[in-house]
């Protein structure tokens, strides 16, 4: 295999007296799907997050594309122009129309001119099946509709990876469907992606691999067959059957090696 | 009533609660009417009218009311509120920025200004600047020291209304466009001050009003006849015609450009309200 495209080593993150990464190693290759997933507080997002400097590791080291994200003097914007981030939220612009959302990030960061800059979002736009909405603001549109533009948003940038961090976890469930979809186009492009996710269907036809995490280290790393099928811990079986058939989990004990709190 | 029913609700003694409801809406109108009819009854009509609404002497004040003293006040009062805006827009950044000096002199600056009378801030801007720069004139005359005086004391409270809009712009807003390449200061002008805006625009709205009427503090300055605003004018004809008319003039005049505003401010925040909801 060729240089990783992105690349974890001995990561550590704490807020405070709390460490919710104890440790990460983790190596994504170029044109690779990997979803991560674990109960929530596992520090599934923050490891994300580290991935474009979003949260600031305590430890270790963080590399995309061959350029360390987490030496102190790299231009951090130039790394983030390579660097997609779709957000559980979406995070779109709402006093900017969804064509603005797109071009205004290509104008500024990038310089690209008003005619080619609108190209691209038309493109992009296109691509997510969502050229009609051009116009719309944000907050007219569905909540799929919106993580559709975001992902649009951030394909407009040109990026080599994506970063996914729950995209449809804020979503009604009948809307989920066009999300992944486009994912899933992406992914059959080649598309470089790191998804943190629960939807284990999802995982299971798209991902390349699934890492399993729980208190803030990597617990299973491997293809989704073997993960999701066929899980080597007990942990990762745990969380699978709690979250494959949540009616018939049991009541138990809180305990207290989960990490991080619900700003998962 | 049958009796069973009796059983269940033991009958109270006193009023219903319907009847109350009643009763006490009845006493406050009558209090405002009362009210009404006393201050009606022991005003001097006439006297008032006399000193406060002579037709002739309101007419002699046009159209200089309008054209001269009416255009000063809002000449003043928007050359203040710019500066005050620009002032305040750095001072609330200052206030956010991570380097503790800054944070500390905003955070000074915020105090001295908000605690202090605008009127003294006049008398310092007409007094204490001259005599501490000799030499050095704020440009623009009259109109620069109204600018300044009114930029001063409004910055402290427009930089606070900022700072708090800039707040309540959600964190992912900042989070999107830093993983999109924004610097920092690129992702301020481009997305979080534009929406901080529309969440502040009411409030920066009613500062407008608020200076409009400190516009009148100009008098401590010293102007010239051309200078006047609405209240000098007033209180100036008023003592030449003995007569409070013109000062009735010049406060329906302010009403003239206040009260649409407030209207305004109102419509903005039940539209802000309706996009939350």
């Amino acid at each position: 295999m060729s240089r990783p495209e992105i690349e974890v080593r001995g990561l550590h993150k704490s807020f405070g007296d709390n460490e919710v990464l104890r440790g990460i190693d983790l190596e994504i290759g170029q044109g690779e799907v990997v979803c991560v997933i674990g109960p929530s507080g596992s520090g599934k997002s923050t490891l994300l997050r580290c991935v474009n400097l979003l949260e600031e590791p305590t430890e270790g080291q963080v590399f995309v594309g061959g350029t360390e994200v987490t030496d102190p003097d790299v231009d951090i914007d130039a790394v983030r122009r390579r660097i997609g981030m779709v957000f559980q939220q979406f995070n779109l612009f709402p006093h900017l129309s969804v064509t603005e959302n797109l071009t205004l990030p290509q104008r500024r960061v990038l310089g690209r001119d008003k005619a080619a800059a609108a190209r691209i979002a038309a493109e992009n736009l296109a691509r997510v099946g969502l050229s009609e909405k051009a116009d719309a603001y944000p907050s007219s549109l569905s909540g799929g509709q919106q993580q559709r533009v975001a992902i649009a948003r951030a394909l407009a940038m040109g990026p080599e990876v994506m970063l996914f961090d729950e995209p449809t976890s804020a979503l009604d469930p009948e809307l989920v469907g066009d999300v992944l979809a486009v994912m899933r186009m992406l992914a059959r492009e080649g598309m470089t992606m790191m998804v943190v996710t629960h939807e284990m269907t999802f995982a299971r036809e798209v991902a390349d691999r699934v890492v399993f995490m729980d208190g803030g280290v990597v617990v299973e790393d491997g293809s989704p067959g073997r993960v999701i099928g066929d899980p080597q811990h007990e942990r990762t079986r745990h969380f699978l059957s709690r979250l494959l058939d949540p009616a018939m989990a049991e009541v138990e004990e809180e305990t207290s090696d989960q990490v991080g709190k619900s700003g998962e | 009533m049958t009796d069973t029913d009796v059983d269940l609700q033991p009958k109270k003694k006193g009023l219903t609660r319907r009847q109350k409801r009643s009763l006490s809406r009845g006493v406050q109108y009558a209090v405002f009417a009362a009210a009404v009819i006393a201050f009606a009854v022991s005003a001097d009509w006439d006297r008032l009218q006399n000193q406060f609404a002579q037709a002739d002497i309101a007419k002699q004040m046009f159209p200089d009311v309008i054209t001269l003293a009416l255009k000063n006040t809002v000449l003043y009062t928007l050359s203040g509120f710019v500066v005050g805006l620009v002032l305040g827009m750095v001072i609330a950044l200052m206030r956010l920025s991570s380097v503790g000096p800054y944070r500390w002199l905003a955070g000074v600056y915020i105090e001295i200004f908000r605690g202090l009378p605008a009127l003294l801030i006049f008398i310092f801007v007409g007094v204490a600047v001259p005599l501490a720069f000799p030499g050095t004139e704020i440009p623009g005359g009259t109109y620069g020291k109204v600018a300044l005086a009114l930029g001063l004391v409004s910055a402290a409270y427009m930089a606070e209304t900022i700072r708090a809009g800039i707040q309540a712009v959600p964190k992912g807003q900042m989070e999107a466009a830093r993983s999109l390449g924004f610097s920092p200061a690129k992702a301020m002008v481009s997305i979080i001050i534009p929406q901080a805006f529309r969440i502040i625009l009411p409030p920066l709205t009613n500062e407008l009003v608020l200076l409009f009427k400190d516009s009148s503090l100009v008098l401590f300055l010293g102007v010239t006849l051309e200078e006047r605003e609405l209240s000098k004018f007033g209180r100036d004809l008023a003592s030449t015609t003995a007569n409070s008319t013109p000062i009735l003039v010049a406060g329906l005049c302010y009403l003239l450009v206040t009260v649409p505003l407030s209207f305004v401010v109102r419509r903005m925040e039940s539209k802000a309200q309706e996009a939350i909801r």
